[in-house]
């Protein structure tokens, strides 16, 4: 499969940046390093190119039943530039994949924006076709993957850099709300602006026209931030990540096991509601928790979660050393009765028990 | 971009470099492999009087992003530890060639395989 590349890939590429393949794109994995970028946007302000996200659009009469139906969240809860972040899950409740819905403005239908997660657009849009047709539904459902880049101004100063940046709409950008999005023109180009992230910092979104993409990067004078440090960003505010803190293949979970459950509102319907229901009556049986290595080492995807006695009770999903803690933190699953804060627990780090404590998240404040 | 490789020490094609010294030899990786691994966050590493043997791995080295197995160039007894590295592994990143070296040992034998500089330039180039 050839990689895709994204509209700034060229202006990375100039400024020295190192690539990864992710989700079938090709994107700059750092800038600088993973840590300047990660202290920038702790402390400052940094941008990110995460057009490697996939943008779907649905339309139509049927438009509201049909997102519904097949996401967790309650989308009537949604005004017109309201967002809000869903699960999309399969009958048996367990997750395909992550998502940030919003509502676009409309001339009297409604009008949504969805981002599933990169490389999952096209298994999304035809999901949704699929059951847009076995419902009887009346929606258009859009993929818009290639024509939209995604731009991530990140940090306590994100806002203010913004509205310098902006040519027009900058009181609709003074006033927007968390998960708030409206219409900003950023040096020139009409951006849709949200006030949305996956850092846990404040900080705002652009879904950009693919060709304008340099335009609106340019004017964003702030360092350039890589998939590396979104990564230690986004977990040390207890962030999952699709395909890594929860598979559908390899890994398969629902909301309630990995820390999501307010997604799910059960006063809906969906695909997998019963399933969920069912779950939540009887309680999980594993559960994603925080931890902190309190030995020296890191622990890394894959790694096996032990008790004292080396009896193995789960896997590290995610971890990294924490640039912001200078501490080594993870994600993993264990089972119910060993996630309560402060339980000690052993990390395999590769045939080495290192001593863990289980934490509750987010590592750090976020907004 | 262009990476450091002096002339006064030898390379293994996995980037440790070697640098002797009246039959002791100084371990570190090379300018090129701090660079691809980027933020070094933690060295693992043998204690004084383990044995090495050249071509098999004798620690760790970690970035945020990568775990990297160190290879040894030489075989031989440790007979000393960079333990600098403990608390400020980031010197593998500041001054790979100098501050950041990682093992001393007493060398008994070599890889067969050790590069010359240039062997070494020509093959990140």
């Amino acid at each position: 499969m050839s990689l895709q590349t994204p509209p700034l890939g060229g202006v990375h590429d100039e400024y020295g940046a190192k690539f990864t393949d992710f989700g079938g794109w090709e994107m700059p994995v750092e800038f600088d390093s993973i840590q300047t970028e990660h202290h920038a946007v702790r402390d400052d302000v940094g941008k990110f190119d995460v057009s490697h996200m996939g943008e779907v659009v649905v339309s139509g009469p049927d438009a509201t039943r049909l997102m519904q139906r097949l996401t967790s969240n309650d989308v009537t809860a949604l005004d017109v530039g309201d967002s809000q972040y869903a699960a999309i899950t399969a009958t048996d409740g367990t997750i395909i994949d992550d998502t940030v819905i919003y509502r676009l403005p409309d001339d009297g239908e409604m009008e949504y924006l969805f981002v599933p997660n990169a490389g999952n657009d096209e298994a999304m849009v035809e999901r949704w076709e699929t059951h847009r047709e076995q419902w009887g539904l009346e929606a258009t459902v859009e993929n818009r993957t290639q024509e939209y880049a995604m731009v991530a101004l990140q940090g306590p100063n994100a806002r203010a850099l913004a509205r310098e940046a902006a040519t027009d709409g900058r009181d609709r950008l003074a006033d927007l709300s968390r998960f708030e999005a409206t219409y900003v023109e950023i040096n020139g180009v009409d951006c849709w602006t949200a006030r949305t992230g996956y850092t846990g910092e404040d900080g705002l979104e652009f879904v950009v026209p693919w060709e304008s993409a340099e335009t609106v990067w340019s004017a964003l004078e702030c360092q350039p931030c890589g998939l590396g440090a979104r990564d230690t960003l986004r977990l040390e505010a207890g962030y999952v990540l699709a395909g890594q803190d929860f598979d559908r293949e390899s890994n398969p979970r629902t909301p309630y096991e990995c820390g999501i459950g307010f997604t799910v509102k059960l006063d809906t319907e969906f695909v997998g509601r019963d399933a969920l229901e069912a779950q939540k009556e009887e309680g999980v049986e594993e559960k994603l928790v925080g931890f902190r290595l309190v030995d020296r080492g890191i622990a890394r995807h894959g790694y096996d979660i032990t008790t004292s006695e080396g009896e193995v009770i789960g896997t590290v999903t995610s971890g990294t050393m924490s640039p912001t803690l200078e501490q080594a933190i993870g994600l993993g699953y264990v089972p119910t009765r060993y996630a309560d804060s402060g339980t000690v627990v052993r990390v395999d780090v590769r045939g080495r028990d290192k001593k863990a404590k289980i934490e509750t998240l987010p590592f750090v404040e976020t907004v | 971009m262009s990476f450091d490789t002096p002339d006064d020490r030898r390379y293994l094609e996995s980037h440790e470099w070697a640098l002797e010294t009246d039959g002791v030899v100084r371990v570190g990786i090379s300018d090129f492999a701090q660079d691809e691994l980027g933020d070094v966050v933690f060295v693992e590493l043998p204690d004084v009087g383990d044995d090495v043997s050249a071509g098999d791995a004798f620690g760790v080295v970690e970035s945020i992003k990568a775990v990297s197995d160190l290879y040894a160039p030489v075989s031989g007894t440790v007979s000393a530890v960079n333990e600098d590295l403990f608390d400020a592994p980031e010197l593998v990143n500041e001054d790979p060639l100098g501050d950041g070296w990682m093992l001393e040992i007493e060398a008994t034998d070599e890889s067969d395989e050790l590069l010359s500089a240039d062997e070494y330039a020509d093959q990140i180039a």
